[in-house]
């Protein structure tokens, strides 16, 4: 009985892969889950950098208010699990006939990497020589410029591991979204192929699926290392 | 009691500016920098002419860093006011990149960019200046262009001159840059990167970025406490050879041996006062106090 239900699978999966109409299917899913996750990722590092930089501000008058929003933004993200987040932002906030679902699902997941990829540039920021700054700002250069062209490119070389590791589990979060509406994606492109009576199972295409989210996070790991070498260049000896 | 507590907390009173010496060239006024209780400068009146050699001593604690980053405001006093050139640096109107790209500072731990090659930390600052002024310029040509398109043709005001275009600024700041890195013989170096460099060559690639800016007056804060004994030498080589420039320097430095040689007045400060100051002879050859004879007992 058990080999019969692991050769049938073989079968399944050959099937999957040779149907022309399940493969679009799939195309269509590993493409919609790329193009949710790159756009959130652009959003979540926009937002971190922001909130970072504001977060390590002084303590001054002029800070105080954004430093407090940042600093709320932060909290509430972070202990919130991100379905029920995309769930208000599907059903209150963006609950406009035609507006479509991926959108929602980009800023939703955006928002939520912003706060915890906050975290971690802050960190990378904070592991920068002060040092560094000041050697900028005595020759007379600007605050933001030194920020900008010293501190934070000596920063983003700490900070690509752990942003990578957030960027890994965003892809991988990507699939909450199958759960709130029809948005194309992978894991509910799986789904929607094993829905048919034809192949009579889920467990194929979900297999196939997770192949395919392994291969997304596969390569952005080798993407990161490559980075990660670049930017290491000054440090050869 | 509540009253004693807001006060202490609320004490934003400052000493009045006094009108500055217009013949020194750095000025510091009842200089006070307090880090909580504990007060690291104490009242420090001091003023600096142009073409001296000042070397501070002292000992460790006694705040000789600290009147140094006051100087050019990386450390902002709490009370008291330096004047460069006539402007008051802790004046919050005055531009103080402007004031500081004409102070050369030199640091403890050297501070190359990391990120950057040799030649590119020093042409960093010049470039960005070039570039910002030009930017200026052009932003400036642009609004009295939209200004005079409402004007008669004898009222036009006319455009800002723009002297070198962004690839001249920039060629200028490498040949520049090229020939003061000649000049310690490290052209060879101009393309890697800081971390392969010995202590000494970065620390003289330091002193040689600060010159970039064509400064009036150099700072430096310890620059030879983080080397070998080895390297010492070649540091202190290049900061005389600066000296006999004429460059106007106030250096910080344990080298006793260096500051007799060089300065043209030492200053010894002791607990965040400068307690005593003179010619390198006066003060090594015949201290007055007990605590700077103590004190040259132990160092020298």
């Amino acid at each position: 009985m058990q080999n019969y239900i692991l050769a049938n699978l073989f079968t399944q999966i050959g099937k999957i892969f040779s149907t022309q109409k399940y493969m679009k299917y799939v195309w269509r899913g590993l493409w919609n889950t790329l193009y949710i996750s790159v756009c959130a990722a652009v959003i979540g590092l926009f937002i971190g950098t922001i909130v970072a930089i504001i977060k390590i501000q002084p303590k001054t008058k002029a800070w105080t208010v954004p430093k407090i929003i940042c600093e709320a933004y932060t909290t509430v993200i972070r202990g919130t699990p991100m379905a029920l987040q995309l769930f208000i932002m599907a059903f209150a906030v963006f609950a406009i006939r035609g507006f479509p679902l991926a959108v929602t699902a980009i800023i939703a997941f955006g928002i939520n990497s912003g706060a915890y990829v906050s975290e971690n540039i802050r960190a990378g920021i904070l592991s920068v020589d002060k040092g560094q700054t000041e050697a900028g700002r005595a020759l007379g250069v600007s605050g933001g410029f030194t920020m900008m062209r010293i501190v934070i490119p000596q920063g983003m070389k700490n900070v690509i591991p752990s942003v990578g590791n957030e960027l890994i589990a965003l892809i991988k979060e990507t699939s909450i979204v199958s759960m709130v509406g029809t948005v194309y994606d992978l894991t509910y492109v799986s789904k929607l192929i094993g829905a048919p009576n034809e192949l009579a199972t889920y467990l194929a295409p979900m297999l196939v699926s997770a192949a395919f989210y392994l291969l997304i996070v596969y390569a952005l790991t080798l993407a990161i290392k490559l980075i990660e070498r670049r930017l290491r260049k000054s440090e050869k000896r | 009691m509540k009253n004693a507590k807001k006060e202490k907390f609320f004490k934003t009173e400052k000493t009045p500016v006094e009108p500055y010496d217009e013949a020194a060239l750095l000025e510091a006024q009842h200089l006070t920098k307090s880090f909580g209780e504990l007060k690291v400068l104490n009242d420090i009146s001091e003023k600096i002419y142009e073409g001296e050699k000042i070397a501070i001593i002292g000992p460790s604690g006694s705040g000789k860093s600290t009147f140094l980053r006051c100087l050019n405001v990386l450390e902002d006093p709490t009370d008291g006011y330096v004047f460069f050139e006539g402007n008051n640096l802790c004046n919050l109107k005055v531009d103080i990149n402007l004031q500081r790209r004409r102070m050369g500072m030199v640091f403890q731990h050297f501070n190359l960019f990391n990120n950057m090659s040799v030649l590119k930390n020093i042409t960093l600052a010049p470039v960005y200046v070039g570039m910002h002024d030009l930017r200026r310029a052009k932003l400036n040509n642009f609004k009295i262009k939209l200004l005079n398109l409402f004007k008669k043709k004898d009222k036009k005001t006319p455009l800002e001159e723009i002297s070198k275009t962004a690839k001249e600024i920039k060629a200028e700041a490498k040949a520049n840059a090229m020939r003061l890195l000649e000049r310690i013989g490290l052209a060879d170096k101009a393309d890697v990167y800081p971390s392969t460099l010995s202590g000494g060559q970065r620390q003289r690639i330091a002193i040689v970025r600060a010159l970039a800016m064509n400064p009036k007056v150099m700072l430096f804060d310890e620059p030879t406490s983080a080397l070998d004994p080895e390297m010492v030498g070649e540091v202190l080589a290049l900061i005389k050879e600066v000296a006999n420039e004429g460059m106007t320097m106030v250096i910080v430095t344990h080298e006793m041996n260096f500051a007799r040689e060089v300065a043209t007045r030492v200053l010894f400060m002791d607990e965040g006062k400068i307690t005593e100051q003179g010619t390198p002879e006066k003060i090594f050859g015949a201290p007055e106090s007990d605590r700077l004879k103590d004190f040259l007992s132990k160092v020298l």
